[in-house]
C-alpha cells in the first residue's frame, strides 16, 4: 500500500514525459548537436564500414576506364588512373577522422598538461607561457607545413605536427581556467585541509575545466581535419598511396577544368564533416554555458 | 606610454629568438645527414663531405646557430639548393603577388565583416543576427581552396566573366591585376569575415549594454550614429586584436589559395620548395613569415592606446 502511494506521488510530481517526447525536446533545444553529431555519426558510420560501402578496390588502376563521368557503375566517376572516386572518397573518411580525432586528443592532452602545470606553480608559468607565445608566433598551417618538410609525409607525422601547432591554444586556455579556479574559496579550503597540489588540480581544479575543454577540443578537431585536407592538397601530407580528400582534391587539380567532379566530391564530403564538428562545438558550448551561448 | 612601448618591444625578443631557432633547427629534424639530405641520392661521400664542411656542419650546434643567426640579421638568408639563387632575391621576386592578395583579403573582410558584426548585434536574436551566425559557421567550415574551386568555377568558366587562374602585375594596369585578384582575394577572406564578424557581433553587444548608449539614444541620436559612432568605437579593442591574429589564418590560407589559381607568390615557393626538399627556400619563408605575423601584432598593440585611451599599461 505505502509502495503504491509512494508511486502516484512521484507520479504527480514528476510526470514522466513519454521518451518521444523527450527526444523531441532535446532535438527541440539543441537542434545544432543533433544535427552535427548525426552528420558526424554518418561519417564515423562510412569510415568504418568503407570496405563495405566502397566496392571496387580505391586502389585499383583501370587505364581503359580512366577520367569518366559519374555513371551507376562509377558513382562520382573514376580519376586519370581509372580508380573508382567513390571507393577513394569514403576510404578518404577513414583519414580525415582519424587525423581529426587523434589531434583532438594529442593536442588536448598537451594542452592539459602543460596548461595545469603552469597555472598551478608559478615557476612554470613563465617558462611554459612564453614557450607558448614562441610556438604561437609561428601561423599554424606554416608550422605543420614546417614540420612536414623536415619530417616527411605520413598519418602518424601528420597528426604530431598538427597537433603541435595546435596545442598551445589549449594550453592558454586551461591556464586561464586554472587561475580562475584558483581563487574560487574551495580550493582555499583544499589547502588549509592539507591536499598536496597534484591532488587539488586532479580532484578539484581538472574537473571544472572540462566544459570549456571539451568544446574547444572539437575546434581543434575541426580545424585539424581542414588543416590535414591542406596539407595534403599541397602535397605535403598524407603520402599520396593512402586516399585521403586533400590527397584526391591536389590530383584533380590538374583535370579540375574539364572534369571538375573529381575535386567536388572530396569537397563536398570535407566540408560537411567539417560543418558538422562545428555545429557540434557550438551546440556544446552553448549547452555547456547557456549564460555565455545569449552573447557569443 | 613610453615604458610600455620599450617593454612591449623587449617581449618581442625572446619570441623571435625561439621562431629563428625554430627554423634554424627544422633542417635538424629532418631523419639522417643533413648534408647527405641535400646532396642528393647520387652524391659520393666526398662531395657530402664537401657540403658538411660548407654548411659549417662540423661545428657545435650553437655556433651553427648564431653564425646563421647572424646571417640572417644582415638579410643573408642562405642560397637556395634548387636554383642557385639567394633565398633572399626569391622571396623579394614573389613578395607583389602576395602582399597584394593579403590586403586586397583584409580590405574585403573587413568591409563586409564589421558592418555584418553591427548589424547582427543590433538585432541580437532577430532572424537578421541568425543569418549573420549561419554565415560564419559556414565560412569556418568551407575550406579556403573549397571556396576557391567553386568561386572559379561558377565566374570564370561557367559565366566566363574574370580569368581562371593567374597573376597580373599591378604595373600592367589596374584592371587586370583586380581581375586576376579578386576570386583568390575573396575565397580567402570566407574565414576572415567568419572571425571578424563573430567577434564584431560580441563585443557589440557587450557596448551596446553600457549607459552611456542608453544616453546617446535618450538624447535623441538616430540608430546610425549611435551603433557606427558611439559604439563601433568602443567595440573596435577586440575587432581590431582580431584581425591581427586572423593575419595567421590569412598566411596559412595565402599558401593553399596560391596553389589552387596558380599565382607565383611566396606561398607557391614555400610549396615549390616541399616538394624539392629546398630547405634553405623553406627556413627563410617560414621566418619571414613568422617575424611579419609578430610584427604585426606588435603595431596592434601599440594601437590600443590611440583606439581607447582607457588603455593604461
Amino acid at each position: 500500500m505505502t509502495i503504491k502511494s509512494n508511486m502516484i506521488a512521484t507520479g504527480d510530481l514528476f510526470p514522466s514525459e513519454p521518451r518521444r517526447g523527450r527526444v523531441a525536446t532535446f532535438v527541440r533545444r539543441h537542434p545544432t548537436i543533433v544535427a552535427g553529431g548525426g552528420i558526424l555519426f554518418l561519417m564515423v558510420l562510412i569510415a568504418v564500414f568503407a570496405q563495405w560501402i566502397a566496392t571496387i578496390d580505391p586502389d585499383k588502376i583501370a587505364p581503359i576506364k580512366r577520367n569518366r563521368e559519374p555513371t551507376a557503375e562509377f558513382w562520382f566517376g573514376t580519376d586519370m588512373l581509372g580508380r573508382d572516386l567513390f571507393s577513394r572518397v569514403v576510404y578518404g573518411a577513414r583519414v580525415s577522422l582519424l587525423v581529426g580525432f587523434a589531434v583532438a586528443v594529442c593536442a588536448t592532452f598537451l594542452g592539459l598538461v602543460t596548461g595545469l602545470a603552469a597555472g598551478a606553480y608559478r615557476r612554470l608559468d613563465m617558462v611554459i607561457m612564453r614557450l607558448m607565445d614562441g610556438l604561437m608566433s609561428v601561423p599554424p598551417i606554416l608550422l605543420a607545413i614546417a614540420l612536414m618538410a623536415a619530417v616527411g609525409g605520413s598519418v602518424f607525422n601528420v597528426i604530431l605536427a598538427i597537433s603541435i601547432a595546435e596545442f598551445p591554444r589549449m594550453s592558454r586556455l586551461v591556464r586561464g581556467l586554472v587561475l580562475s579556479i584558483r581563487e574560487q574559496a574551495y580550493i582555499d579550503g583544499a589547502i588549509a585541509s592539507g591536499s598536496s597540489m597534484p591532488k587539488i588540480i586532479v580532484k578539484h581544479i581538472l574537473p571544472n575545466t572540462l566544459g570549456p575543454i571539451m568544446v574547444q577540443a572539437t575546434y581543434i578537431c575541426s580545424a585539424a581535419m581542414i588543416t590535414e585536407a591542406a596539407l595534403s592538397f599541397i602535397g605535403a601530407g598524407t603520402p599520396p598511396s593512402i586516399p585521403s580528400w586533400g590527397g584526391i582534391m591536389n590530383e584533380g587539380r590538374m583535370l579540375w577544368q574539364i572534369k571538375p567532379y573529381i575535386i567536388l566530391f572530396p569537397a563536398v564530403f570535407l566540408s560537411l564533416t567539417v560543418l558538422a564538428v562545428n555545429l557540434l562545438g557550438d551546440g556544446l558550448r552553448d549547452a555547456l554555458d547557456p549564460r555565455a551561448a545569449s552573447r557569443i | 606610454m613610453l615604458t610600455f612601448v620599450c617593454r612591449r618591444l623587449l617581449s618581442t625578443i625572446p619570441v623571435m629568438l625561439f621562431i629563428a631557432l625554430f627554423v634554424f633547427s627544422l633542417l635538424y629534424l629532418a631523419p639522417g645527414d643533413p648534408a647527405a639530405l641535400i646532396a642528393g641520392d647520387q652524391a659520393s661521400q666526398t662531395e657530402i663531405d664537401a657540403i658538411r664542411v660548407t654548411l659549417g656542419l662540423d661545428q657545435p650546434f650553437y655556433i651553427r646557430f648564431v653564425g646563421w643567426l647572424g646571417h640572417a640579421l644582415r638579410g643573408d638568408l642562405g642560397v637556395s639548393i634548387f636554383s642557385q639563387l639567394p633565398v633572399t632575391t626569391l622571396i623579394g621576386q614573389r613578395l607583389e603577388p602576395t602582399l597584394s592578395l593579403m590586403l586586397l583579403t583584409v580590405i574585403i573582410s573587413v568591409c563586409i565583416a564589421v558592418p555584418m558584426g553591427v548589424l547582427a548585434a543590433a538585432n541580437q536574436g532577430r532572424w537578421i543576427d541568425r543569418i549573420v551566425m549561419a554565415v560564419a559557421v559556414f565560412g569556418f567550415s568551407v575550406p579556403v581552396f573549397v571556396v576557391g574551386y567553386l568561386l572559379s568555377w561558377v565566374f570564370a568558366i561557367r559565366l566566363d566573366l574574370l580569368p581562371v587562374q593567374g597573376y597580373t602585375p599591378l604595373a600592367e594596369g589596374f584592371a587586370p591585376f583586380l581581375a586576376n585578384l579578386i576570386l583568390p582575394a575573396i575565397a580567402l577572406s570566407c574565414v576572415y569575415i567568419a572571425l571578424i564578424a563573430r567577434i564584431t557581433r560580441t563585443s557589440m553587444i557587450d557596448v551596446l549594454s553600457q549607459d552611456y548608449i542608453r544616453t546617446a539614444r535618450a538624447k535623441g541620436l538616430g540608430q546610425g550614429p549611435v551603433l557606427f559612432i558611439h559604439a563601433l568605437k568602443n567595440a573596435s579593442v577586440p575587432i581590431v586584436t582580431v584581425i591581427g591574429i586572423g593575419i595567421a589564418l590569412l598566411i596559412g590560407g595565402a599558401v593553399v589559395t596560391e596553389t589552387v589559381f596558380a599565382i607565383p607568390g611566396v606561398g607557391r615557393l614555400v610549396v615549390d620548395a616541399i616538394l624539392r626538399r629546398d630547405y634553405p627556400v623553406i627556413q627563410g619563408v617560414v621566418l619571414l613569415f613568422s617575424v611579419a605575423y609578430v610584427l604585426i601584432n606588435l603595431a596592434i598593440d601599440l594601437l590600443y592606446t590611440v583606439l581607447d585611451p582607457r588603455v593604461r599599461y
